[in-house]
């Protein structure tokens, strides 16, 4: 399988740290991973590079994720790479807001590694 | 059929639904059983960490995490793989993640209150020789939990309702 780069971006490094080792043991190897603390540094991260996966908080300071995803979409970046939150807000409604913003996934803090497989992977084959 | 509001803070205000955010949170994320401690309060440890997020919307109030320093070092080193020898950023991080994990598992427990409450980004303090004191919450819960060999308190205050 080819490298799969994914774009993580979570206030939390620790978080980040914890997403990028639940995406190792789902299997997502060989992976190269770039880190954001924001929307903000997202959308820089994505000017510079190609990513084949986006995972994203949605409480982040300076620009949360879902107007992460608007921004994603307003400035044409990433198109075609799926996009999946991990987030503690669990609401059916926040869910429908981040699908009609252009998440494909959604993924509820606290998880466990086969949550990420079984969410992931798919998008991933799919892509 | 939607709760009314005082139908859901009685359900939130279950202290069963905060052991079961707990076990919950402790299971998934750090691989550990928890649970609730029915003992006195641990020792005080010359550190301490506290972590607060923040609720707001339908109801208002708090998620307090807090716990002694070498506590806190092992509750990061589960969730990173890491050690640590000090209270240092990481550890300082992990734990406020920990309890915005807590208000979230908490919050979600009832849907009407998961989707009219957000959460702010936590606050993490540390030091020596504080309290906390909470102004004439609407209710409180404040329990102790035990991990290993680890204590560590955790308070939902609430404020009022919208």
């Amino acid at each position: 399988m080819s490298e799969v780069r994914a774009l993580i971006v979570d206030d939390s490094s620790v978080m980040r740290k914890i997403v990028e080792r639940s995406l190792r043991q789902a299997g997502l190897e060989p992976l190269a991973i770039l880190e954001a603390g924001n929307g903000v540094e997202g959308l820089d991260q994505l000017k510079a590079q190609q990513v084949d996966l986006i995972l994203t908080d949605i409480n982040m300071p300076l620009m949360d994720g879902l107007e992460f995803l608007r921004q994603l979409r307003a400035q044409k970046l990433a198109a075609g790479v799926p996009v999946v939150m991990i987030t503690t807000e669990s609401s059916e409604e926040h869910v429908k807001e981040a699908i009609l913003s252009g998440a494909q996934g959604y993924i509820r803090k606290p998880f466990t590694a086969e949550q990420v497989k079984e969410r992931i992977l798919p998008l991933i084959h799919a892509a | 059929m939607a709760l009314s509001l005082r139908d859901s803070v009685d359900v939130v205000s279950d202290p069963r639904n905060l052991d079961i955010s707990v076990e919950e949170v402790f299971r998934l994320m750090l691989g550990v059983e928890c649970g609730r401690d029915s003992g006195p309060a641990p020792m005080a440890e010359p550190e301490s960490v506290t972590a607060v997020v923040g609720f707001g919307g339908m109801l208002s109030g708090a998620c307090v995490f807090h716990s002694g320093g070498s506590t806190a070092r092992k509750i990061a080193a589960r969730m990173t793989g890491m050690e640590f020898e000090e209270v240092d950023e990481t550890v300082q991080d992990g734990i406020g993640e920990l309890c915005n994990m807590l208000a979230g598992a908490w919050k979600g427990k009832v849907p009407n209150l998961a989707a009219n409450c957000g959460l702010s980004i936590p606050t993490v303090i540390t030091g020596r020789d504080y309290n906390l004191h909470v102004q004439a919450p609407e209710f409180q819960l404040h329990h102790i939990y035990k991990f290993e060999d680890a204590s560590f308190e955790v308070t939902i205050i609430c404020d009022g309702l919208q």
